[in-house]
């Protein structure tokens, strides 16, 4: 894999993690006087920086990236001091971030702004289980009562949890239409970068911030840095949208987006899906950068058309003229930029606690002893001990307790067509206590229903649950038991995440049913000779 | 917003990098409708040697004798020393709102995710971003003598101890006017509605497919 970085790679040699660099070496950096070109020549590291106005003057006669574009465009005002308000066209909310901002504008005996731009769905507390007879837990049960109660004083549509278009906030979006292109999207969720897929500029705020907007539209703002992360070819057949995220956190690491905007491009992501493109921008948040994006095409306006909140007859025209620029300009200047060779990309597990501590399927636990910075090494022995793991364990040799199929990373019909292929025909491996997939959405599992997926994940011994964010966080009572070792298709490894104690390994919905069938990780080109 | 002019406390070392906020506060916490009560259960995983639950009297649980928190004087600790990409991961503010209830008033770390940065300052914790080699410095300096206290003066930007000369840190100039004088930032943003709903009308003649009322 090659990576061409600026202004990352001079960061990382300096915190002194000449041990990365060095495994890329030689490391090619796009020299600053020749930005315009696209001609990319090895030069020392250091020579690529230039003065601040130096580089101030290049970039005010140069190209805009997507994301100066959508920013220029809903900067209602420049403080003196340089903070920027920021318009917010779409607001999603969810039930556990948003009660004590909803009490907040009450006490202050404020209104809400605009009612029409919100969206709301409960989605982290509801039982993925039979609905009927509501939620069990009364504290979950109580959360739920408060966003709906909230929603209806304030004039908000929601989807309740019996609606069929209730599921997770960033699949239901997308789904209803309520994501377009070229729109600020917030909400009070880390994982709001998932909207980015659509051109759209969308990052998770706090719950602080969901009061701001509530009450005033918008955002007081920093402007983050620009960096394009390029996957350039195509992958092998195998290699989906998880794998290729996966790959970049762990070569960029998780604080590698800190303070950017991501733009991913390149032919492979191009070749992505919506559904492919939303995995990705999904988990820029685990690269560390608040918002990922992807370029309109195509594919984006046939997906967004038809859908309920999206514009109609003469409006869609006057839309879509729009959408068909949201693209970075050809001399745009990026802070910082990656490039990954899409055929370098293997399918990935992580092994750690971390969603940078990833490795391709047919490798092995990696050493922290060839690890040369101390902090770093501390981590990797402390996320070992943790996982229950030892260095050199062949990947394939781990086996499984549960496997979660679902999350706003990996909960669309396209990931449930995925891992349903695996499964087709075959069993859920009896050493597998659990095997259970969570549609994101009533629709999307109405829609796999008819498609006859259901069918063939339960004939394979797949529990099918009802729609939400279940044990992604286990926020309701799905939940992993201490030591308990899980197939997830979700988003996060981290420390007690799925459970106290409980431990995850990140991967795609194909690698995950096929961990389900084999009972450990096996590459799903492997499966036919078990 | 409680104003932070000036804070003189003890410093507890928390030595790893990317803590994320599940650590932070572990998500059966969040189903709490307040913003207030997060303190006890701050690194519940790390703290306690059981699970605990929402509603529970945590003061019946088994503490884990390792962690810095439960050892005095950290158990008093208001400033908080750690490494890169603190508070990654999930938005969820309660992680801030568990610092500050534990007492909290900074963290000191040589960076931070940016979800979490944004969050603290709305609620007067104040997140300071030091070079690695001062992040080092202070781990030693903090290890050697336990109970080491820091004075951290925003006004003048710097951190400064018995044993050393200050050291400078950066803050943006609109977070430091708020904190220093405590100011609830929609108030002020809502000084700017004229513009807002200016900016709102030729939005909306603009691109009138993103407004449905």
């Amino acid at each position: 894999m090659c990576v061409y970085t600026r202004r990352y790679a001079a960061k990382q040699y300096y915190r002194g993690q000449t041990g990365r660099l060095a495994n890329l070496s030689p490391v090619k950096v796009r020299k600053f006087g020749q930005i315009h070109s696209n001609k990319f020549e090895l030069c020392d590291i250091w020579a690529y920086i230039p003065c601040p106005i130096q580089k101030q003057l290049v970039r005010d006669m140069s190209g805009k990236t997507l994301y100066d574009k959508i920013w220029d465009a809903h900067l209602v005002r420049t403080g003196e001091d340089g903070t920027a308000l920021l318009y917010i066209d779409r607001h999603l909310v969810h039930e556990v971030t948003s009660p004590q901002a909803f009490a907040g504008l009450r006490m202050a005996g404020r209104q809400l702004w605009r009612a029409d731009s919100i969206l709301a769905v409960p989605d982290h507390n509801v039982p993925t289980t039979d609905r009927a007879a509501g939620i069990e837990d009364p504290v979950s049960r109580e959360q739920v009562n408060v966003l709906d109660n909230n929603c209806d004083e304030f004039g908000i549509t929601e989807f309740k949890m019996d609606d069929v278009r209730q599921g997770i906030v960033h699949v239901v979006g997308p789904e209803q239409g309520a994501t377009l292109p070229g729109m600020v999207v917030v909400c009070g969720d880390s994982h709001t970068s998932t909207h980015g897929a659509f051109g759209a500029l969308a990052f998770g705020i706090g719950t602080s911030e969901v009061e701001h907007v509530l009450a005033t539209q918008c955002l007081i703002q920093k402007k983050s840095r620009n960096m394009r992360v390029v996957v350039d070819g195509r992958v092998k057949s195998g290699v989906t949208a998880k794998d290729i995220v996966l790959a970049i956190i762990g070569k960029i690491g998780t604080a590698g987006g800190a303070g950017y905007t991501i733009e991913f491009a390149g032919e492979a992501i191009r070749a992505l899906s919506m559904e492919g493109r939303m995995t990705v921008c999904n988990m820029a948040i685990e690269a560390g950068a608040r918002a990922g994006m992807v370029a309109v095409d195509d594919k984006t306006i046939e997906y967004v058309k038809g859908r309920p909140f999206s514009p109609s007859g003469e409006t869609l025209g006057q839309a879509v003229a729009y959408w068909r620029t949201l693209y970075s300009d050809d001399d745009a200047i990026f802070d910082a930029e990656v490039i990954l060779k899409a055929v370098d990309i293997k399918p990935q597990v992580t092994w750690g606690t971390s969603p940078e501590m990833t490795v391709a399927i047919d490798a092995t636990v990696p050493d922290p002893a060839d690890e040369m910075d101390e902090v770093k090494r501390n981590g990797m022995q402390k996320a070992l001990d943790y996982m229950g793991l030892k260095p050199g364990i062949a990947i394939k040799d781990i086996s499984v307790d549960r496997v979660f199929i679902g999350s706003c990373t990996n909960s669309r019909i396209e990931d449930l067509r995925a891992a349903a292929e695996v499964v087709k025909g075959r069993k859920v491996a009896a050493v597998v206590k659990q095997a259970m997939v969570v549609p994101g959405s009533g629709l999307v599992k109405k829609q796999a229903e008819q498609e006859g997926l259901s069918v063939i994940f339960q004939e394979a011994g797949f529990e099918w649950r009802e729609p939400g964010c279940s044990m992604c966080l286990a926020m309701n009572a799905d939940r992993l038991k201490a030591g308990e070792r899980c197939a997830s298709t979700s988003n996060r490894n981290f420390e007690g995440r799925q459970g106290q104690g409980g431990r995850t390994h990140l991967v795609s919905p194909a690698l995950a049913a096929a961990a389900a069938i084999a009972g450990h990780f096996i590459d799903v080109a492997h499966l036919e000779n078990l | 917003m409680r104003a932070f002019v000036t804070h003189s406390g003890i410093v507890a070392p928390l030595d790893c990098s990317n803590i994320d906020t599940d650590a932070i506060i572990p998500k059966q916490y969040l189903k709490s409708t307040c913003r207030s009560g997060f303190g006890v259960t701050l690194f519940d995983d790390w703290r306690y040697l059981e699970p605990g639950e929402p509603g529970q009297d945590h003061g019946q649980r088994k503490i884990n004798p390792d962690f810095v928190l439960n050892q005095p004087p950290y158990d008093r600790a208001t400033i908080l020393l750690a490494r890169d990409n603190f508070g990654c991961g999930s938005s969820r503010e309660h992680a801030v709102w568990a610092l500050t209830d534990f007492g909290f008033r900074a963290v000191i770390a040589s960076g931070f995710a940016d979800i979490f940065f944004n969050n603290s300052f709305k609620n007067s914790l104040l997140p300071i971003v030091l070079k690695e080699k001062y992040i080092d410095f202070l781990f030693q300096i903090v290890n050697d003598n336990p109970g080491y206290q820091l004075q951290i003066d925003l006004t003048q930007q710097r951190i400064s101890g018995d044993d050393f000369e200050a050291i400078g840190f950066e803050v943006d100039k609109f977070s430091k006017h708020c904190l220093l004088n405590g100011l609830d930032d929609i108030g002020l943003t809502l000084e700017h509605s004229d513009s807002i709903r200016d900016y709102e009308g030729e939005h909306r003649r603009q691109a009138p497919w993103l407004f449905r009322a």
